[in-house]
């Protein structure tokens, strides 16, 4: 997919500052690779003409230039970049000064997943999700990143640099998306065996669709309708899912795993690790340590019976 | 010219046996990644004494902790005892509604396969049953866990850091 996680390709505010930033550096870049390569071949060519080293003034004199050019050029230079360097940072940061309407997120990392919360005044409106961001186009956003085991950094190329979880702090980090789309993000900073493998998806999109969304994921489980969706539930709440995952509507309250009450309205399983299907949740239902080795989440016993009614349960979950 | 020898036989024999340590004795960090599955069905009765009235009624099942002195499974059950709010009774060991668990008082017997029924079984007046919620594997590790708190299992193999708050810093803890 073109630009679907790429700095190359910005869609924010800080992400386009960091992007002509780097425009910067890299043209400079080119210039003093081309001036100081230019420079070697005419001192290779120079040096087989001559065979006595020349130590008169003049000559004296003029490598004194020289190498005071070459300074110059170099401090002018490091000067220039440290400006654009500076300016970029401020310009990236003055989105959280300007005190406008924003919406706030919380993103706690987990070994190897990320939660999401939309927090509200009023806790019942307050939703909690995961590995999935929604955000309103043209809206700042204020993450406020915390992590519940070792340090994580989270990365979304599109829209900005990275920010790094730390534990016993909660950092911020503003974001704006300027259109809309889907980009992923990823973790960047090693955090265990699985952390490759813990990504999470920024949907960006309209006010209109963004608040609709929002209002779905307000609402509790829906009910099964099916026999199959029924026995489904029964399995989930006596099997050892109920023990870590919460569903909202039922008896499941548990925090140590991802909120499962819309997780068929999610495109991926496991942060990034699987598309989000019939047959993948089924491989994951039963043993994640063949898909993600090392992850939280144990191997489970159960019947063939059980497992079809538990995933026809959970893709209920829309 | 003699030659002198640069490098003492003694110094050759350790560093052929450094070369061959890391083969024997890494237990303790041993870590399946893809253990078999299975849940944490009842197991032979374990008694929790040996006192019993009439015959013998034959030695206690043998049930082995696959996880004795393994650092990793340690860990993992000093991370499943917060999450499966294990401390919400016992707190960190110190105990509150439930027991305390790092004193050396048992009352349901000590040894692997006697925790491992409290925690599958449940136990009189509160300790609840988790059987068929927890997968085995999860419930060998917090035995492992909760044996540590006590010194039951080797120092070495102990995590240093503890993973709640504290008045001193994390790394100042046992």
């Amino acid at each position: 997919m073109n630009g679907f996680q790429s700095a190359m390709h910005p869609a924010g505010v800080q992400a386009s500052e960091l992007h002509h930033l780097w425009n910067i550096f890299l043209c400079v870049s080119i210039v003093v690779y081309g001036i100081t390569l230019a420079a070697v071949l005419i001192a290779v060519r120079r040096s087989h003409r001559r065979t006595e080293p020349l130590a008169d003034a003049p000559s004296e004199r003029r490598a004194t230039i020289a190498v005071a050019i070459g300074a110059g050029m170099t401090f002018v230079t490091v000067l220039a970049l440290l400006v654009a360097s500076v300016a970029t940072g401020r310009t990236v940061g003055t989105l959280g000064r300007l005190g406008t309407a924003h919406l706030e997120i919380d993103v706690t990392g987990h070994q190897w997943w990320w939660e999401v919360t939309y927090p509200n005044s009023e806790p019942d409106k307050s939703i909690r999700t995961a590995n999935e961001i929604h955000i309103p186009v043209g809206k700042p956003v204020e993450l406020r990143l915390a992590t519940r085991d070792v340090i994580h950094s989270l990365w979304i190329p599109n829209l900005h640099g990275k920010r790094d979880l730390i534990p016993g702090r909660v950092n911020k980090f503003w974001i704006e998306a300027d259109r809309p789309g889907v980009y992923r993000g990823q973790c960047a900073e090693f955090c265990g065996l699985q952390h490759a493998n813990m990504a999470l998806t920024v949907i960006a999109e309209s006010q209109d669709a963004y608040d609709r969304w929002l209002e779905h994921q307000r609402t509790a489980a829906p009910e099964p309708v099916t026999d199959a969706q029924r026995r489904g539930r029964q399995a989930f709440l006596s099997l050892p899912c109920v023990n870590c995952h919460a569903i909202t509507g039922i008896d499941a309250y548990a925090t140590a795993g991802p909120d499962l009450t819309h997780i068929a309205s999610r495109s991926t399983l496991a942060a990034g690790t699987l598309i989000n299907n019939k047959g993948s949740l089924s491989g994951w239902v039963v043993n994640p340590q063949a898909l993600k080795p090392g992850s939280n989440m144990p191997a489970n016993e159960m019947t063939p019976q059980q497992l079809n009614d538990l995933v026809a349960y959970l893709e209920s979950l829309q | 010219m003699t030659t002198e020898c640069l490098v003492s036989r003694q110094q050759v024999l350790l560093s052929v046996a450094c070369c061959l340590l890391p083969l024997f004795g890494c237990r303790r960090e041993i870590r399946e990644l893809n253990p078999p599955i299975s849940s944490a069905s009842r197991p032979l009765p374990v008694r929790v004494s040996t006192l019993q009235p009439g015959p013998t009624m034959g030695a206690p099942a043998a049930l082995n902790n696959p996880y004795e002195g393994n650092a990793y499974a340690i860990s993992k059950g000093q991370q499943l005892f917060e999450q499966y709010n294990c401390s919400g009774c016992h707190a960190h060991g110190g105990g509150g509604i439930g027991p305390p668990l790092m004193d050396d008082k048992w009352i349901y017997g000590s040894s692997p396969a006697q925790i491992y029924l409290t925690i599958t079984e449940g136990r009189p007046n509160g300790m609840p049953s988790f059987g068929g919620h927890i997968p085995a594997e999860q419930v060998w590790q917090l035995v492992s866990y909760v044996r540590s708190l006590s010194g039951l299992e080797p120092a070495a193999t102990v995590s240093p850091r503890s993973d709640e708050m504290q008045a001193r810093r994390a790394e100042e803890k046992k």
